[in-house]
């Protein structure tokens, strides 16, 4: 048996992964078997810790999320941390006005490194139902990368509790090693991203082209 | 009118501008009529006797009014006034009713308005009209933050809004938009940014500046 693990072990060693069937087979014979990069992702993904800041109405249904109706702390999360040196998950919670927006992604700089973003709202997602102002960011996606949307205006905690369990499978899904490794686990890779000035009559620059790009075929014409 | 439950001394509009102008030598006040069902009329007054008027609304024993509820613009851009006018001309020996279209040029300019009521006196609303030169260089009006102090932010954001300079402001800056910001985004002129690359589910002028958009990008 110990025989059969070594070698699915080293079958599995590119991708950091032990054959499920034979993960079961060991649990019931009483023998726990994990890798480094599952518990690690375990520890995780059930400890995120917010950055505690809302802009808008969708704040107060982040708060609602975190009260004891919905009890975000079932998910390790209920920790809203006031510095953002101490956080490892952003909530976009509300409109992102365009004298806003330089301090949304310098705290998203501030914080260390593993780091999530959940864009929630039609405003922080596109600029909702105030895209076409003159003073509103469309959508933070522009400047930082943005792990889950929630739509919705303002989204019900439980769309909120959805985007955590979402994230959850995907820090879940993350390597470790390997060519598709996370921005946090590459040297190469900046984790902070330029933060835009105050122009004259717009933001400068009004988006980070390596973020985000407009769709080649967006609209109806 | 002045409209209030507890007040003893409802004057009307028409009472307040001759005391005024009684007791302000040479201000000049026109009353600006409102057609709508409100009916809410309101005051126009002179530039260099609006510090003046303002103290004396606010003083005056009758009508103390010492609350200025809410601040606001406008932009009246440049238009042409179309009036039909009724004329009767001698026509080939006949006298006949001839129907003639006027066009007159209205210059641009912007108007502040205060709605001021009474704390004391529980009446109000008085409303008060500060109206400048034109929409470029003659934008100074004064500033009624010496006399309400609630009118100092609400006088930033027309500042930042509209582009209206209050003289004697004590701390006039733009309070929505950022330092930098050379607009003034509520004229009627105003052009906001050419940021129309992504519009998933465009209509109406949207549209219109989406296409735009992508036939010039």
């Amino acid at each position: 048996m110990r025989q059969a693990a070594r070698q699915a072990f080293s079958k599995h060693e590119a991708t950091n992964l032990i054959d499920e069937g034979l993960r079961s087979e060991l649990t019931k014979q009483g023998i726990f078997t994990t890798t480094l990069e599952d518990l690690y992702n375990w520890g995780r993904k059930n400890s995120l810790w917010p950055l505690g800041f809302g802009l808008a109405c969708c704040a107060i249904e982040m708060i609602a999320t975190s009260m004891a109706r919905w009890d975000l702390a079932r998910f390790g999360a209920e920790v809203f941390r006031p510095s953002p040196r101490q956080a490892d998950l952003m909530i976009v919670a509300g409109t992102v006005t365009k004298k806003m927006a330089p301090q949304v992604v310098r705290l998203y700089n501030q914080m260390p490194e593993p780091k999530y973003v959940i864009a929630m709202g039609a405003c922080a997602i596109s600029g909702g139902p105030f895209k076409q102002g003159y003073n509103v960011l469309k959508g933070i996606d522009r400047y930082i990368p943005v792990d889950v949307h929630i739509p919705g205006c303002p989204p019900r905690p439980e769309a909120l509790l959805h985007a955590f369990m979402t994230l959850q499978e995907k820090i879940d899904r993350q390597h470790l090693t390997g060519p598709d490794r996370p921005r946090h686990a590459r040297a190469d890779v900046a984790g902070e991203f330029p933060v835009p000035a105050f122009g004259e009559h717009d933001l400068v620059p009004t988006m980070n082209p390596e973020v985000w790009q407009p769709p080649q075929h967006a609209g109806r014409d | 009118m002045l409209e209030g439950t507890k007040s003893t001394n409802v004057e009307s509009l028409e009472q307040i501008k001759n005391r005024i102008e009684a007791a302000i030598p040479g201000a000049r006040l026109e009353i600006m009529p409102n057609g709508s069902a409100s009916g809410q009329h309101s005051i126009l007054v002179d530039n260099e006797h609006g510090l003046r008027i303002a103290c004396f609304l606010r003083d005056d024993p009758q009508l103390r009014l010492d609350y200025a509820s809410n601040v606001t613009g406008i932009d009246w851009p440049e238009t042409v006034i179309k009036e039909k006018k009724k004329t009767r001309q001698l026509i080939e020996g006949v006298e006949r009713e001839i129907e003639e279209t006027v066009e007159t040029r209205r210059p641009g300019y912007l108007e502040v308005v205060y709605h001021l009521y009474s704390m004391e006196f529980k009446h109000g609303p008085l409303i008060l009209r500060l109206r400048t030169g034109d929409r470029a260089e003659n934008v100074h009006l004064p500033s009624l933050t010496p006399v309400w102090r609630a009118a100092e932010f609400q006088e930033r954001e027309i500042f930042d809004l509209f582009g209206i300079r209050f003289d004697s402001h004590p701390d006039l800056r733009r309070i929505l938009m950022w330092d930098e910001f050379l607009d003034h985004p509520m004229r009627k002129d105003y052009v906001d940014p050419d940021d129309f690359e992504y519009e998933p589910t465009a209509h109406g002028a949207v549209l219109d500046r989406a296409s735009q958009h992508r036939q010039t990008s």
